[in-house]
């Protein structure tokens, strides 16, 4: 009943909770032994629990109805919220079934899970899901009871009274489930005992917690109108969850058609390419390094993709000229930050992604273009961005030199700390590179037989500064 | 906005099926607040609950792809109201005309805060919120006191069936009025609708249903409680809507891209979307098909990016044949990389296809409707001279049956003479 939807960037959550999956291959590549002991004592604990009760007095039809709904919503997985939790709406069911069934129906309830559509759960890991919620809804159910809630249909008496009782069998049924979780987890050795990272299987609880509410509001009126209290709670459970879908889709037709589309710009020069998807994921492990919010890194990782759009409105013979560039050609190339803002203003994004595609040019010492602004007066998105920027140029293949190597570019990131970037961020970039690792561009080699039209100098490159006619060298 | 509709002044924006709605809307909450107040409002305790439940929806309505407002939680709470029978112990006597009543004060009150900051509310859809649930009323109140209350299937039968007539009345209703505000036949209208509507009305329409028959047990209590199913509901369709927005901005900024690299003419792109869309919806394409197509007119001259040497002025209309193909074809490339957009990718793929070509099937209607309105922008771009542009579309008709689909010119005809 519950699971998580591992994202690509939260591999870390969906190492802890993606039981599902993992607890399969572990139990195929030969589980350690003390865990196979716990997976039986929890099936044979379940069964005694349903085995030893007496099942007097139990409404069949009801418990029927609350078993089928059980498992065709844990078999339709269901995204709950952005926090990649994925608690199923079976979850409803099971703490209807509290209510209306009492412990040993609860516990019949939940054993259903044992009997899933979802064909990526493997025998082993269904008779521990259906013993687990057995045991859970078993708990809830005398919890339920011991507070004094009544089993059987609410009727117009119940309320308020019902709602203490309840909330005491939702937690119940919550804690115990994600105790068994934890457990394995521990014993699957997926989890540390010392240093469990809580922080996940909180979100899930809420979600858990959330959705248990759930089955209060298919119970209530089940007196009334039967099983089509379900239906109708559920109805708009399972539109939501359409449009999250749906957002979803959307979301990543968005990513993927700006993603193309920098890629489109990039094709003018083949030195550059990817580099606006590599400047990207750069800022996005720094904004993460730094502790941003969420919806904060979404905003940068655009603007990391977008922050060279604006390149586009420079003349490319200014981009390719050999030598050292006039006035008027420096002035071309600082203009182009100003440039992407006008193409990208009118996107409904954070006014911040819109500051650092903007000033993503600005230095430290106050020396940048195209405002000269110094320090913090630099948004913070810009000096995210210029450091990913920076980097990835050197580590990169340009036509008057080679790349330099991660622990080079590295060096000169530091070297240039505090007059140039922020040194804050330099150091959580490197620790994140430390942690996460940076795929560097394969080197390029020219097409052959073409006639080579290349980037002669890299604005963004700060070991090779721009040479201006007349001076000596430019930032 | 997926499909804004024309901006004309004042009350010149009111179409007449526009008016007439509010005109019944108005007429109808006078009568009903007039009864009221000359009986006295029943159980003024719940009235006042589901008035509050009501404006707190209509506080939270948003606006759905196509500028469509809707008040998900408001709706719901009408329906309730309506379709209420017993609070607790006490069974629920108000009329027909107390639900319209609450509801339309529910409404104003919910609409105050928004009319402040001043979101003017969009009146036809504020009329479809209050007559909607008004109809139920008016057919479910008079059973409400009848035999058939003890009778629990056919009162839920009869529940659900007098949701899903006033789902459809409103549905009927904002297709008519859309029809005539964007200028497409109705069917295409009604289809869009249906589309757009129902997931809501459905999540409406069962929480209205639950909340009626749960404050049986639960009392006024059942109000808040219910809501939470539907709030979940509204907050998806919110991300959702949101992110179409977004969507449909950057591809529109994006476009630009051509214009500030110098490849094509300042407003290029922008320009053949927008003629692009209204040549769609004169030729009967519904909203889905309009996305698509306003995404594929936007996109259609990317593959210029590729080229090393912009075309001189930036027309392809100018360029050979078989270049204009490869210019094509490096465009779908680019959109075929996002891996979701293969529909968009195949109407910029066959844009430069000849209407009648020697051999396979015709290009499909999206690409012959941008290969027009490009050919049209690239002739007369910005420029708003009418013999300029009549001259073009002679221009066109001369060279269509073969190179371009006559439909489609005639459409281009029409969208040009409106724009006058």
């Amino acid at each position: 009943m519950a699971g998580f939807l591992g994202e690509a960037e939260n591999h870390a959550y969906r190492r802890v909770l993606g039981l599902a999956h993992n607890l399969v291959g572990a139990a195929l590549r030969g589980l350690p032994l003390v865990a196979w002991a716990y997976v039986c004592a929890v099936i044979a604990l379940a069964a005694s629990c349903i085995g030893l009760s007496s099942f007097d007095g139990i409404d069949w039809t009801t418990l029927a109805v609350l078993a089928v709904l059980s498992v065709v919503c844990e078999s339709v997985p269901a995204l709950l919220n952005s926090a990649n939790a994925r608690v199923s709406l079976s979850y409803s069911a099971g703490l209807a079934s509290v209510v209306l069934l009492g412990p040993v129906g609860a516990a019949l309830v939940g054993a259903s899970a044992i009997v899933t559509g979802r064909r990526d759960i493997g025998p082993v890991k269904r008779l521990f899901n259906g013993a687990q919620f057995a045991l859970s809804g078993y708990l809830a159910g005398v919890v339920y009871s011991a507070a004094g809630g009544r089993t059987g249909k609410p009727t117009d008496g119940s309320f308020p009274g019902i709602i203490t009782p309840y909330v005491g069998a939702v937690s119940t049924y919550v804690a115990v489930n994600l105790v068994f979780i934890g457990v394995i987890l521990v014993l699957t050795k997926q989890e540390p005992m010392w240093g469990f990272r809580w922080r996940p299987l909180g979100q899930l609880a809420a979600g858990q917690l959330a959705y248990g509410m759930f089955g209060l509001l298919i119970a209530a009126p089940w007196g009334v109108i039967g099983p089509f209290s379900a239906v109708l709670v559920l109805m708009p459970m399972l539109l939501a969850r359409w449009a999250f879908e749906q957002t979803r889709a959307q979301q990543q037709a968005h990513a993927a058609t700006i993603a193309a589309l920098c890629q489109a710009v990039e094709t003018k020069d083949y030195y550059t390419r990817g580099h606006s998807e590599r400047v990207s994921r750069g800022s996005t492990m720094i904004a993460r390094a730094i502790g941003m919010r969420p919806e904060r890194v979404g905003a940068i990782r655009y603007a990391g993709m977008l922050h060279d759009v604006g390149k586009l409105g420079v003349p490319t013979k200014v981009l390719q000229k050999p030598g050292d560039l006039t006035e008027e050609e420096l002035a071309a190339i600082q203009l182009h930050p100003m440039r992407g803002l006008e193409i990208v203003r009118e996107i409904g994004f954070l006014d911040e992604a819109l500051a650092g595609i903007m000033h993503h040019h600005e230095r430290m010492d106050g020396t940048g273009y195209p405002m000269g602004l110094a320090g913090l007066e630099i948004p913070e998105f810009a000096r995210v961005i210029s450091v990913a920027d920076a980097f990835d140029s050197m580590t990169s293949t340009r036509s008057y030199r080679a790349a330099c190597s991660t622990e080079e570019g590295i060096a000169e990131l530091r070297r240039s700390a505090g007059a140039h970037f922020d040194p804050e961020l330099v150091e959580a970039f490197i620790k994140a590179l430390e942690r996460e690792g940076w795929e560097q561009p394969e080197p390029v080699a020219p097409p052959e037989g073409e006639e080579v039209e290349t980037t002669q100098q890299d604005h963004d490159d700060p070991s090779a500064p721009l040479r201006v006619a007349g001076e000596n060298v430019r930032p | 906005m997926i499909a804004p509709a024309r901006q004309r002044p004042g009350w010149q924006s009111l179409d007449s099926a526009q008016l007439l709605l509010i005109a019944v809307a108005g007429m109808l909450i006078i009568g009903a607040v007039t009864e009221v107040g000359a009986v006295g409002l029943r159980d003024s305790h719940t009235a006042v609950l589901f008035g509050a439940l009501i404006a707190v929806g209509e506080l939270l309505r948003m606006l759905m792809p196509g500028n469509r407002e809707v008040a998900p939680i408001a709706s719901a709470g009408s329906l309730g109201y309506a379709l209420l029978l017993r609070v607790g112990s006490e069974p629920a006597t108000h009329s027909a005309l107390q639900a319209v009543t609450v509801t339309a004060c529910g409404t104003l009150v919910g609409s105050l805060p928004h009319i402040a900051v001043g979101r003017i509310p969009r009146l036809d859809a504020t009329a479809r919120r209050i007559l909607s649930p008004a109809l139920v009323a008016f057919i479910f109140r008079p059973m409400a006191h009848s035999s058939l209350r003890h009778h629990w299937p056919s009162l839920i039968a009869v529940m659900a069936l007098t949701v899903m007539l006033a789902c459809a009345a409103e549905v009927v209703a904002a297709a008519t009025i859309r029809a005539e505000a964007v200028r497409t036949r109705f069917g295409i209208a009604l289809g869009d609708e249906i589309r757009a509507k129902v997931p809501l009305c459905v999540a409406s329409g069962a929480t209205g249903m639950l909340i009626a028959v749960s404050t049986f047990v639960m009392g006024p209590a059942a109000l808040l409680v219910f809501t939470a199913p539907i709030l979940v509901t509204q907050v998806a369709f919110r991300r959702f809507a949101g992110i179409r927005a977004t969507y449909l901005q950057t591809v529109r900024a994006l476009s630009q891209v051509t214009e500030v690299g110098g490849y094509v003419e300042t407003g290029h792109s922008r320009r053949v979307g927008e003629l692009a869309v209204a040549m769609g919806r004169e030729l009967g394409m519904t909203e889905e098909e309009l996305l698509e197509l306003e995404y594929a007119a936007l996109m259609h001259d990317i593959g210029q990016l590729s080229l090393r040497d912009p075309i001189p002025g930036g027309a392809t209309v100018l360029a050979s044949p078989s270049e204009q193909r490869r210019i094509a074809g490096l465009g779908a490339g680019v959109i075929t990389k996002t891996g979701l957009l293969d529909e968009v990718a195949e109407i910029v793929r066959r844009q430069a296809e000849p209407y009648r070509a020697a051999e396979g099937s015709a290009p499909p209607l999206a690409s012959r409707v941008i290969k027009v309105a490009n050919a049209y922008d690239d002739l007369v771009g910005a420029s708003s001279d009418r013999d300029r542009s009549a001259a073009v579309i002679e221009r066109l008709r001369g060279d269509s049956a073969a190179e371009y689909d006559p439909t489609v010119v005639e459409a281009l005809g029409h969208v040009v003479d409106r724009m006058r």
